[in-house]
């Protein structure tokens, strides 16, 4: 597998700029010529093909929503970051680099993530001229807040929902092309199989969700903009339908998938409430503003929380963060409050959570102001639970919620499968081994906005171009394949649903491959899970056809997917014999408790070649440099 | 809780529905509507039978996919949630529950719950945006928006596309959805060029997709799970005459 | 008239449409119920009666400039151009509405509409029928007993003296105004004349006209009834 990063000369600061002049252009009145395939609708893939379709390329968008609007971008809550420094407070696009790279731990590329920084300016304006009706300050200027730990305020919002409004004002323009007739939108179509063609990645095969119909599209280049896989944990914060099955398909297609066990857990979600539950939900991050995280001293304590005098509480992140406290990293906090869980002073009736208490802050604010703050959200909480969050504290713990790793992708966010592209989160890009809050819709966006439309020109200009139709032998293959897979979870004829087994993978990956991971654990999980695999392909019950709509069939080439990535993850987590970010080995940890990196070792990304299903799948590696962000251990107390 | 469900089943577009009933035992409480509907399907699966379609996605009231009619009200008996965020406390034991799809020409049902809503995207092709190409914006901070228009303009810009008022509507009328985006652009200085063209195309796009006309009964506010108030129907009118007052020729499409 | 043709072609502007055509009818409504408090003045020295001068005045306006009765038939035309619109568009409304929604629910549920918006079309079809009655009855008299050109205050008085006759106005009436409170609150948002005084303000205005008129217009069958007016 060659990884050529193919990072462009010059400093730093000069790359993109130098780069883009570097690359090569399709001259305007050509680009209507060549056909592009996305994969997608959110911030990446809706963005990439709103501005491919401006710029005259024949874009052929795909979602198996039933519109383009419902990509789970739209849950995103808290913000978006941008070195705009409209605040004046030292900010600039090197600190939002600087702050990107050393939160991702130090495993992201750094010209790629300088480039995320430079682009993130770009962004807003984009959004504001597009009617995002982001938070204003009575003057009419924006607003910002410090976000996630950050020592700046460069976060902008729109309320609880900046993914949604960003996702809108996306959405709209790419409607706009719809309407112009650049892209033609196929919603309900799910993609099963990426088609290619002499090394050269040329089209999809896609099934209609409502017909059942496989059939093949083909395409000058690929995009995917597919998301990330925290659902592979069942439980996660991810919608239902959110999976890996392009991007695992693709790798099966040879694409290599780079650093998979990188998966982050969000600290502030609120607790499963029973077996039943099938989706967790996120309260944004910002209630730790003024709410203190405590759990019981004493195990078992089955006492009311007001009950509890203060010299049984336990404000763990207070006493061992003194200086971050209750604001402690996601992965911090994620992770001590696992701890206390275990430890058995969890709280609530499945005893799954710790308290995120109001109390001092309505003492000391007044209710009035923290309902200013908060007030959406203690409804929105109040309506899951029933509990008024005013007079008994929260109850919170961490849920899979965002996933670094993803297809390896060069500067060009092309993977090592010329034509193929990844975008947003289903690229490894810009995270390192840890993403820092409001960070996610700005990669996206960067990627869709700015950097994929003109990257692909480069591609374009010296691939084959048409000539290709989908009744093509490889396309013809590809048809076959996924027509088979569809038969046999048809015909399996089994006893167990496709969500018992999900359950179940979720249940391996999340104790073996979750918050914390040490090498037994992972040994074991890499034996249950092909074990799992092979009685889901025996027992499994897929009812109805595969000729209309079968949510059951769609879940279960989902699952079936997970089954198998499930492994190149828990591979991935096993040889990466050390701690870094949210990748937490508890045989690798400083004296007090934190992820201890090796970077003697394992300074560079992961990138995984899959060999076959059951096979151990082969690790290549892409060394990576720090030369504008010395190497240094992250410290929050 | 014990429960007697009510639930429209309909195997395709042209064929023709009809209610089944289902005894479903163990529901919690805690169960939100879906979890209690994931339950119901696990049993229909074990006795054999296809289980109920019904469109879901995030779970949090945000992505606009899911949406029922339940005992007569869109997204529930509760305000401001949708059937997602609705939870079975608020049911009792014994309770009789009738489930439906969105009833209306514009959205054919699919499948038993699932309908289909691209109608509502061809509203917002008409015109629902701002023309405006990536990379040709100016600086976000050199037209500032009064708070009380960029709040305004976000009230409206809350719609969650999932077709509860069209649900709701005695006409079945789409105006609250065609409205909400209207008055979310034209709150904003930057949708007052293409203003009253807007208002013009996606009225007419409204009408083409054959949803019928508001007759101000205000159930779509009602049921609104982001509670988007019907006086911005009462803004597009507006722009809608001075739009063809001004000699406004709708787009030809 | 193009711009007016296309406004109407779109279901906003048959709305408008309805909302000004119910604009001329209410003005229209509010005259007549003025004019037939007329009923209470007591009879002229002549015998005659103020509603008669009244009627005959209404008949003679702008005479010679005009023909006589002239101003009255212009106005009856105008009138019937406005109910002619209101009529042709709701039924266009009502139709595009059915075609709209073609299966209802198994458990409506009613709480969210107000009754007035969901008698809307029926009550209007009452009215209308009541309307032509209306017309027949006091007008051209074919539907009076004992009707006599002129003399519309005997004409009133007999017509009321019969309880059914009197009993069935009320009922109009009744529909008429909860017609009216509908349409004169949601006439703002057909309009878009909004502002947060005006919504604040729009429905308490409408009940109080729509009971303004109720009154107003029942008081005289009431009275003939109650034999506060009698024939001389």
């Amino acid at each position: 597998m060659e990884l050529d990063a193919k990072i462009p000369d010059g400093p730093i600061a000069e790359k993109w700029t130098r780069h883009q002049f570097e690359m090569k252009l399709v001259n305007p009145c050509n680009k209507r010529k060549y056909k592009v395939i996305v994969v997608g609708t959110g911030l990446a893939g809706g963005a990439a093909a709103a501005t491919m379709g401006e710029l005259g390329y024949d874009v052929h968008c795909f979602t198996y929503h039933d519109s383009p609007r419902r990509a789970h971008s739209i849950s995103a809550q808290g913000g978006i970051n941008a070195a705009k420094n409209y605040q004046g407070d030292g900010d600039s696009i090197f600190r939002l680099f600087y702050d990107t790279v050393k939160g991702g731990d130090f495993r992201s590329r750094e010209a790629n993530v300088y480039r995320l920084a430079e682009l993130s300016v770009n962004i807003i304006d984009q959004a504001v001229a597009q009617g995002v009706p982001f938070a204003r300050e009575y003057g009419g200027l924006l607003d910002n807040r410090s976000f996630g730990g950050a020592q700046v305020s460069r976060t902008f919002y729109a309320r609880g929902q900046t993914g949604q409004q960003l996702l809108l004002g996306c959405y709209q323009a790419l409607e706009r092309q719809i309407h112009l007739g650049t892209v033609q939108m196929y919603n309900r179509h799910e993609m099963l199989d990426v088609i290619l063609i002499d090394g050269r990645a040329r089209g999809i095969v896609t099934r209609h969700l409502l017909t059942g119909e496989i059939e093949a599209h083909m395409a000058d280049a690929v995009v995917l903009g597919t998301g990330g896989y925290s659902n592979v944990f069942f439980l996660s914060t991810n919608a239902k339908a959110c999976n890996v099955t392009s991007i695992w398909r693709a790798a099966k297609k040879g694409a290599g998938f780079a650093n998979p066990c990188f998966t982050q857990i969000h600290p502030t979600c609120i607790p499963q409430s029973g077996e039943y539950q099938s989706k967790l939900t996120l309260m944004s991050e910002s209630l730790r503003n003024d709410g203190r995280i405590w759990v019981p001293t004493k195990p078992g304590d089955e006492r009311p929380a007001n009950d509890i005098p203060e010299s049984d509480r336990d404000y763990y992140l207070e006493r061992l963060y003194p200086s971050f406290g209750n604001l402690s990293p996601r992965d911090i906090s994620s992770r001590r409050a696992k701890e206390m869980v275990d430890a058995g002073q969890g709280v609530g009736p499945l005893k799954n959570g710790v308290y995120l208490d109001f109390r001092d802050a309505i003492q000391r604010l007044g209710k009035d102001k923290v309902s200013e703050r908060y007030g959406n959200l203690f409804q929105m909480y109040e309506k899951i639970t029933g509990e008024d969050p005013y007079s008994v504290p929260m109850r919170i713990f961490p849920a899979p919620h965002y996933t670094m790793g993803g297809l390896w992708v060069d500067y060009n966010l092309m993977t090592n499968i010329p034509g193929l592209f990844a975008i947003g989160e289903a690229n490894f890009s810009d995270h390192g081994a840890n993403r820092l809050g409001a960070s996610a819709l700005m990669q996206g966006l960067a990627d869709g906005y700015f950097i994929m439309p003109l990257t692909l020109g480069n591609y374009l200009v010296d691939a084959p171009s048409g000539g290709v139709d989908p009744d093509h032998p490889a396309a013809r293959d590809a048809i076959r394949e996924c027509v088979a897979i569809q038969e046999r979870l048809l015909s399996t004829g089994g006893k167990r649903s496709v969500d018992s087994f999900h359950m179940e993978l979720g249940r391996i990956v999340w104790d073996h491959c979750g918050m914390a991971r040490n090498e037994s654990g992972l040994k074991e999980a890499l034996k249950r899970i092909p074990e799992l695999r092979e009685e889901f392909w025996r027992d499994v019950k897929v009812p109805g056809s595969g000729a209309d709509l079968n949510q059951s069939l769609e879940k279960a080439g989902r699952v079936a997917d997970f089954m198998e990535f499930a492994e190149i993850m828990c591979w991935d987590a096993l040889t990466r014999d050390e701690s870094c970010g949210a990748h937490y080995r508890e045989e690798h940890v400083t004296e007090e408790g934190e992820a201890k990196r090796d970077d003697e070792n394992f300074l560079h990304g992961a990138v995984w070649e899959f060999k076959g299903v059951g096979e151990e799948p082969v690790r290549h590696e892409e060394p990576l440099t720090f030369e504008h962000v010395p190497l240094s251990q992250r410290s929050y107390k | 809780m014990k429960l007697k469900l009510h639930i429209w089943r309909q195997t395709s577009p042209r064929s023709k529905g009809d209610f089944q009933a289902y005894d479903l035992d163990g529901v919690s409480p805690h169960m939100s509507f879906l979890d209690m509907l994931d339950l119901l399907n696990e049993q229909i699966l074990e006795e054999g039978g296809e289980p109920v379609a019904f469109e879901h996605d995030c779970r949090e009231g945000i992505c606009g996919s899911c949406g029922m009619v339940i005992n007569g009200i869109a997204h529930g008996p509760e305000k401001l949630i949708t059937a997602c965020q609705l939870h079975m406390r608020t049911f009792k034991d014994g309770d009789e529950i009738w489930i439906e799809p969105w009833r209306a020409a514009a959205f054919p049902v699919i499948k038993d719950l699932v309908v289909e809503r691209a109608s509502f995207d061809r509203i917002i092709q008409a015109g629902g945006y701002i023309s405006v190409r990536s990379g040709s914006a100016q600086d976000a901070n050199a037209i500032p928006i009064p708070k009380a228009d960029a709040d305004r303009a976000f009230d409206a810009a809350a719609c969650i596309g999932c077709g509860a008022c069209v649900a709701a509507c005695p006409n079945a009328s789409a105006m609250l959805f065609t409205a909400a985006k209207a008055a979310h652009l034209s709150y904003l200085p930057q949708g007052q060029t293409e203003r009253l063209q807007r208002a013009a195309d996606m009225v007419t796009a409204h009408d083409e997709e054959g949803f019928g006309n508001c007759t101000n009964h205000g159930a779509c506010q009602e049921v609104c799970p982001k509670g988007i108030s019907v006086d911005y129907i009462g803004r597009l009118n507006r722009d809608v005459l001075k739009a063809t007052l001004s000699g406004v020729e709708v787009t030809t499409r | 008239m193009r711009r007016v043709l296309t406004l109407y072609r779109s279901s906003v502007g048959k709305k408008i449409m309805m909302a000004v055509s119910g604009i001329l009818l209410f003005g229209f409504i509010v005259g007549h119920m003025v004019g037939n408090l007329k009923a209470f003045q007591s009879h002229n020295g002549d015998g005659t009666h103020p509603l008669d001068t009244y009627a005959e005045f209404l008949r003679e306006v702008g005479y010679p400039l005009v023909p006589e009765g002239g101003l009255l038939w212009a106005f009856r035309l105008v009138l019937l151009a406005a109910v002619g619109v209101h009529i042709i568009a709701a039924i266009q409304l009502w139709s595009g509405a059915r075609t709209a929604r073609p299966g209802r629910y198994r458990k409506e549920d009613s709480q969210v509409f107000s009754y007035a918006s969901r008698t809307m079309r029926w009550g209007g079809v009452i009215v209308a029928v009541f309307v032509v009655y209306h017309i027949l009855h006091f007008t051209t008299g074919h539907a009076h007993p004992d009707f006599e050109y002129g003399r519309v205050y005997d004409n009133l008085v007999i017509g009321f003296q019969n309880p059914l006759v009197a009993g069935f106005y009320i009922v109009a009436v009744g529909a008429l105004c909860l017609h009216l409170y509908h349409g004169l609150w949601s006439v703002f948002t057909t309009l878009g004349v909004q502002n947060r005084r005006i919504d604040r303000i729009r429905r308490p205005l409408a009940a109080a006209i729509s009971v303004i008129l109720f009154l107003g217009f029942t008081s005289v069958p009431l009275a003939v009834l109650t034999r506060i007016l009698t024939l001389p």
